[in-house]
């Protein structure tokens, strides 16, 4: 499904990715881990085509279409959907208007007809059960005064009604206390499926402890420097992100 | 590719939709403005002598003033003797129904949105349609006048009711309030009336409908609404103008008198040519509008929503008399390309516990100037005067300007102003976390200055709202760089 081939990017003149490789195929879940500065979330708004960063070398494939070329919002119709680490706030625009504009325009580009009210309605209390989500945050503007748990949710809601292909999670686990992290890792497992990649982008294994992944990779310096298992992520909580970088450093010295 | 073309044709379209002009029979007079003018102008309308006299006094005051200078706003120097003070589409002298009304200028209120067939209008609106200098029609007139409400144009007031007219003209927004108001005392030539009765709260919406269609004509309308004791009523004006080179001047004046426990809200949907995207033409909306709530526990209410004209310069004022009476000024203005607006409002605290609101939202595009003007004056009598003022800018692009300008005077030590302003840009991020969602920029800039702008358009009448939220969406096309 996502093929990323010896990527590069720059923002402000500063390489952060250098030579990114990564395949995903559909149903699996990745997760991507790493020290603060690593490049992760960097991945996460590459992929996403956030226009700060210029891609310098490389190549994505996504649904065998070349993800560098689409633009941003075609990217997300195409299936595409980024959870944010920090949600953005839109004062005044309520978050059921801002979901209805954005599943409409991602039927439209797909020649569907848009969603009427009723219909929107149903498939929102389906979605809104499924992720445990409160009534009362949808008719609010679009995560203005939502706590850090409540944005969180709001991304993965959004996420359910969007059925993206690739879900990128950025550090979704962030500022998130025990009860919060349980519904929202919950409200993920519920959304994979066998047709759904799931790329997880954390800092700490504890969202793994709720979300198996089926692969681990460790992010450092803008490079993948180790692949594994989920057994991976347990040696890390262990030994810490210094076994692995240590070890880098010391390579790249010889 | 041929979605790209559709769009941009379809933008191109949409810049504005009611530049047209109507090709019909009108009756002009000469250019320029003197006083046998003014006597032609009241002859036309076969006003009584009181009527004529009041306007040359005017007149005679408006001589000695000089054009303001103090707004945020540049023009080249308006010559007044370059103007036609009247022009009136010809017709039939008397109309019996709507049904005579020209064919053309049926059309062209249908083409405006504006329905007077019988079966096609708006329920629930009653519609006055001025073009030019002159009322077309009114609709609804005889369903309202069953239960005492008088709607009809001003110049048919100053016929049938004219101890009404001689009573309240003026008394709000005196002659010599201001160089605008002079001129427009001298040469107004039409506008609405309305009176609602003591204890009445009129059934449906009182609306008038504003069109310029002749060339280098002023329009120079006159707006009275009386509620009296008890009373309530919600009232909607809305305008247009054909697509022009040339300037055109709107001096209106709008005058509102709210007695005990009497409600007016005011609502304005203001769309004048806003000239091109170079500047070019447009409408310098110069307008003065002013309310009294002349008696306890009254209430007025503005709101407008302005995205057109090359310059709007108007602060719909309230003036709180009546004891525990209550102002609010709710204002959307949305100015692209090379529009300035200096707008605002002006709260007069006079009677005790007496309470103002202020909601402006200021939106910035193209090369466009938007200023807020607004004054809060809480005299000495105005004991527990409240005031709460918002002001917020949003500027889309760099090259655009907010500003902000509240004046304050509190002449007792228990009235309470709060006054709170931001300006804000539209951010990269929230761009960025729309179009993630698949919502294209331009899209995404208009879900945001409408979610910006909400908290007023939410003032709006129901039927009003959707429109006006679309013109908002319109006006801001191809203000996304």
């Amino acid at each position: 499904m996502l093929s990323i081939k010896n990527i590069h990017a720059n923002i402000d003149g500063k390489e952060i990715l250098r030579g990114i490789n990564l395949d995903i195929k559909a149903g699996e879940v990745h997760a991507i881990m790493g020290p603060n500065g690593s490049g992760k979330s960097t991945l996460a708004s590459v992929l996403a085509g956030r226009e700060e960063y210029e891609v310098t070398e490389g190549t994505v494939t996504f649904l065998d279409k070349n993800l560098l070329d689409l633009s941003i919002e075609d990217r997300a119709r195409e299936g595409l959907f980024l959870a944010f680490q920090y949600p953005v706030e839109i004062p005044g625009v309520s978050t059921t208007n801002f979901i209805k504009a954005a599943v409409n325009e991602k039927r439209k580009y797909h020649g569907q007809e848009p969603l009427d009210a009723l219909a929107f309605l149903k498939i929102m209390k389906e979605k809104m059960a499924l992720v445990e989500i409160d009534q009362s945050l949808l008719s609010r503007s679009i995560n203005e005064g939502f706590s850090g748990g409540e944005k969180k949710r709001n991304e993965i809601f959004q996420m359910a009604m969007l059925e993206p292909k690739l879900a990128i999670l950025d550090e979704t686990d962030s500022g998130l206390d025990i009860d919060a992290l349980r519904i929202v890792a919950n409200g993920i497992n519920k959304l994979r499926n066998e047709n759904r990649a799931i790329l997880l982008i954390t800092h700490y294994q504890r969202l793994l402890d709720y979300i198996q992944p089926d692969y681990v990779h460790v992010l450092y310096n803008g490079r993948i420097v180790k692949s594994g298992t989920k057994e991976l992520a347990l040696e890390l909580e262990e030994k810490g992100y210094d076994f692995i970088t240590d070890e880098t450093d010391l390579a790249a010295k010889e | 590719m041929n979605e790209d073309l559709d769009m941009l044709e379809k933008s191109a379209l949409n810049d504005y939709k009611y530049g047209f002009t109507t090709k019909i029979d009108t009756d002009i007079i000469p250019k320029g403005l003197n006083e046998g003018v003014i006597e032609l102008i009241s002859k036309k309308k076969n006003e009584p002598e009181w009527m004529l006299a009041w306007r040359l006094k005017a007149y005679a005051y408006w001589l000695k003033l000089t054009e303001p200078t103090w707004a945020n706003i540049k023009h080249p120097p308006i010559n007044y003797q370059d103007i036609i003070y009247y022009a009136a589409p010809k017709q039939k002298e008397q109309l019996n129904s709507l049904d005579e009304v020209d064919p053309e200028l049926l059309r062209t209120f249908e083409k405006l949105g504006i329905s007077l067939n019988e079966q096609k209008r708006l329920t629930g609106v009653a519609v006055d349609v001025v073009m030019d200098s002159v009322s077309i029609a009114t609709s609804f007139k005889e369903q309202l006048s069953e239960i005492g409400v008088i709607f009809c144009s001003i110049s048919e007031a100053i016929q049938k009711h004219p101890e009404l007219v001689k009573k309240h003209l003026g008394s709000v927004v005196p002659m010599t309030d201001n160089y605008f108001a002079a001129l427009n005392s001298a040469v107004f030539t039409d506008g609405s009336f309305c009176y609602i009765p003591k204890g009445v709260r009129c059934p449906m919406e009182l609306s008038t409908y504003f069109r310029i269609n002749a060339e280098n004509s002023g329009q120079f309308e006159r707006t009275l609404i009386i509620a009296e004791e008890e009373s309530y009523v919600s009232y909607l004006e809305g305008c247009t103008a054909p697509m022009r080179d040339e300037n055109q001047l709107h001096a209106a004046v709008v005058e509102l008198i709210a007695m005990e426990k009497a409600e007016i809200k005011y609502s304005t949907v203001q769309n004048w040519y806003p000239g091109d995207k170079e500047g070019k033409g447009g409408i310098y909306n110069f307008v003065t509008k002013r309310g009294i709530c002349q008696g306890d526990y009254a209430k007025i209410s503005w709101t407008q929503v302005e995205t057109g004209s090359a310059i709007t310069w108007k602060y719909p004022s309230v003036i709180l008399k009546g004891d525990h009476s209550i102002g609010e000024f709710y204002s959307v203005a949305f100015t692209n390309h090379h529009q300035q607006a200096d707008t605002g409002t002006k709260m007069i605290h006079l009677g005790k516990n007496t309470r103002s609101r202020i909601v402006a939202k200021g939106i910035s595009a193209g090369q466009s100037q938007n200023s807020y003007r607004g004054l809060v004056r809480a005299s000495k009598g105005a004991i527990n005067a409240r005031n709460y003022s918002q002001c917020d800018s949003l500027l889309l692009g760099d090259k655009c300007g907010a500003h902000t300008f509240p004046y304050i005077e509190v002449k007792n030590k228990t009235a309470i102003v709060e006054h709170e302003a931001t300006t804000s840009k539209i951010g990269e991020d929230q761009l960025f976390y729309c179009r993630q969602r698949g919502i294209d920029a331009e899209a995404a800039v208009a879900l945001i200055v409408n979610g910006f702008a909400k908290e007023v358009m939410n003032q709006l009448p129901m039927e009003f709202a959707i429109e006006a939220q679309k013109l908002l969406t319109i006006s801001m096309e191809g203000s996304v760089g």
